[in-house]
């Protein structure tokens, strides 16, 4: 079971990340819940894609002799991680409007004051 | 919001010239080294959020303008779609440019090599176009945030003192 | 009472998580690797880069990029769009 401590820490970032949405009414808090999930499923990813004992796959200067690393899962994370970075700055900017009309950020009271 | 103190005013004059030099070599040696134009882009937009927390809001709006990084945005997506229909000969997103022997064509030696950087086709014009979306796009962010934010206290100190 | 329900509901969730995370396939074996031993043979030859992320990323996949770009630049139009001022 030590040998599986990267898939460990993976559910530790999604399960924090999941107890934030459920249980949290602040709005900055949503979006650093939201957040953390998309940050644990960019390194599952990534951890899915490692043999034992290889480098990086990179051609340039590389120590002799030594398999590579599969290449494809680092290039699906690069899209995630910008996809991450686009959600987080529009769901930040919504909290700044929101803030500017009703004076509140909580979610329970955004609903009831109207108008 | 306020500016900082002279020390670190100072020394943010003295580094951001390195920071966006450094972004610049890692979008442009994309396709020899870890890096290319995602991450390059990355750094340079730091160099920026750098300029503007050491300076205050109200400063750093005037020698930070968002119609030429709204320019530079736009320029970087349009050169991307420009460069894929280049190769429409064969197909659609076609390296025309690889192993060619014209701009970016040499022979790569096969196996393990220190890079040459004149190999690689299309990729290095893709990155620069990459990069110059990312670093602009993600410098209008930043600004506009800050503008925004600046907008909202002013409103509400005015509403506290009436 | 709607906090015991939230509770319940995320201990069950939480342990179907730690179940599969135990049960995974030992890390740094990976089963099928044929297309990626294909990436890293021929990328040289035929893209003719060093890196072979890079390569994939952009040459053997670039459509993938393509609608990663338009992400972020539709984001930001969003952004702009947002923060507006009417002008009286």
């Amino acid at each position: 079971m030590i040998g599986n401590f990267p898939y460990i820490t993976v559910i530790i970032y999604i399960g924090c990340g999941i107890y934030i949405l459920m249980f949290q009414k602040n709005l900055i808090k949503l979006a650093i819940g939201i957040n953390l999930i998309e940050n644990g499923i960019n390194l599952f990813l990534i951890t899915l894609g490692f043999k034992k004992g290889a480098v990086a796959p990179i051609y340039t200067q590389a120590p002799s002799g030594q398999s590579m690393v599969l290449p494809t899962p680092q290039a699906l994370t690069l899209t995630s991680i910008v996809i991450g970075i686009a959600t987080t700055a529009l769901i930040l900017s919504m909290a700044m409007m929101i803030y500017k009309h009703y004076g509140s950020i909580e979610v329970n009271e955004v609903r009831r004051l109207r108008g | 919001m306020k500016e900082m103190s002279r020390i670190v005013k100072i020394v943010t004059n003295f580094i951001y010239g390195f920071i966006i030099i450094f972004g610049f070599y890692i979008i442009a040696h994309g396709h020899l080294t870890p890096g290319g134009g995602f991450q390059g882009g990355a750094v340079v937009a730091s160099a920026f959020a750098m300029l503007l927390i050491s300076y205050g809001q109200l400063k750093a709006k005037k020698f930070l303008n968002i119609n030429i990084f709204s320019l530079l945005e736009s320029c970087g997506l349009t050169m991307f779609i420009v460069v894929a229909f280049l190769g429409l000969g064969t197909t659609f997103f076609y390296n025309f440019l690889a192993n060619s022997g014209s701009w970016f064509g040499n022979m790569v030696i096969p196996g393990i090599n220190p890079g040459d950087m004149n190999t690689a086709g299309v990729l290095p014009l893709m990155n620069i176009a990459v990069g110059l979306e990312v670093f602009a796009g993600l410098g209008i962010i930043v600004l506009l945030m800050a503008d925004g934010a600046e907008y909202t206290k002013k409103k509400e100190n005015a509403e506290n003192d009436r | 009472m709607k906090k015991i329900i939230f509770g319940i509901a995320f201990i069950v969730f939480f342990s179907f998580l730690v179940i599969s995370a135990i049960n995974m396939r030992p890390f740094g074996l990976p089963t099928f690797s044929e297309m990626d031993d294909y990436f890293i043979e021929n990328a040289q030859s035929e893209a003719g880069a060093n890196n072979v992320v890079t390569s994939i990323v952009f040459d053997y996949r670039g459509f993938d990029t393509l609608g990663e770009a338009t992400v972020l630049f539709t984001t930001i139009v969003g952004i702009v769009a947002l923060f507006r001022r009417v002008k009286k």
